[in-house]
């Protein structure tokens, strides 16, 4: 099942409506990173209104596909998020959400275009940046490569 | 007793198997938070089970009372084992390639939490359970219902 991604003036939206298998979260992964390569689009919406259960797999391959669309150069903003997954979640872990949310794809998209003007102006710096394998500096070898890249500065302080 | 035993061979049968721990749950008449944790525990044990023992099994069982809905989930393989299950249990430990807080956050989502591991056989037992929703009471001697409470 591919999960399809709609290019929608310069931010793909794309909407997870069934259960993913772990490979299948890992393919709508890539297939959104190549997408937002391929149409150069600024912002990229992912809502989960359909999605009854987020497990912690399914939290890091959010986590690390709004990380690694930001590495990319573009923003991310994961919404809809059911009232009973957000419990399962802090539950589970607080630590377990690390990207942007919003309750519903209004807000999602007015948070995305606030984003994306925020980084006008540093998107070069961060385009240029290298992927890297990702490893924590700290050398904590059980903390999360995209818990890490999350609490990095901010790019834009650099500019 | 209401039973459901699902086989855990590939990745799409952790879906199958939180499917019917959530309907069990619900058929019990848990509400839709209480559902979701079972469920997503039951995700969380069964992908184990894909990622260290390639394969075994999910029960789920109503394991329910006079006074309590209780539903049950046992997750068994016959894999290499947990080396250090006091370790694992810890956050942030994980030797796959995880966040490491799938049994601890297991944990702490359900009421009860039973693991025992040795080379050979893995089993974990996660359980929900709440006082019988008033007007649900079905077959029970009603004076007996009444001292328990």
């Amino acid at each position: 099942m591919k999960v399809p991604i709609l290019r929608l003036r310069d931010i793909l939206l794309t909407s997870i409506q069934v259960d993913l298998t772990d490979r299948e979260a890992l393919d709508f992964q890539s297939d959104v990173l190549r997408m937002v390569t391929k149409t150069e689009a600024k912002g990229v919406v992912i809502d989960i209104t359909a999605m009854d259960v987020v497990d912690s797999f399914m939290a890091r391959v959010l986590n690390e596909t709004a990380a690694m669309v930001r590495v990319l150069g573009a923003e991310a903003v994961v919404c809809g998020m059911q009232p009973a997954v957000a419990l399962t979640l802090i539950e589970m872990g607080r630590e377990l959400v690390g990207v942007e949310t919003t309750l519903n794809l209004d807000q999602a998209l007015d948070k995305i275009q606030r984003l994306i003007s925020e980084r006008v102006g540093t998107a070069e710096s961060v385009s240029r940046s290298e992927e890297g394998d990702g490893a924590p500096e700290n050398g904590d070898a059980y903390e999360h490569p995209s818990l890490a890249e999350q609490e990095a500065p901010s790019f834009t302080e650099e500019g | 007793m209401n039973e459901a035993k699902i086989p855990i061979n590939v990745e799409a049968d952790i879906i199958v198997a939180r499917q019917a721990g959530r309907d069990m749950a619900q058929k019990l008449g848990f509400g839709i938070a209480d559902q979701t944790r079972l469920a997503t525990g039951i995700s969380e044990l069964t992908r184990n089970v894909i990622n260290y023992a390639k394969r075994g099994t999910c029960t789920i069982t109503d394991d329910s009372d006079q006074s309590m809905i209780r539903v049950r989930a046992t997750v068994e393989d016959h894999g290499p084992g947990i080396p250090d299950v006091k370790r694992a249990m810890a956050d942030g430990f994980s030797t796959g390639r995880s966040l490491g807080m799938g049994l601890p956050g297991t944990k702490r989502l359900v009421h009860d939490f039973d693991i025992s591991s040795r080379p050979g056989n893995t089993k974990v037992t996660i359980s929900i359970a709440r006082p019988r929703p008033s007007g649900t009471v079905q077959h029970v001697d009603r004076r007996q219902w009444t001292t328990r409470r």
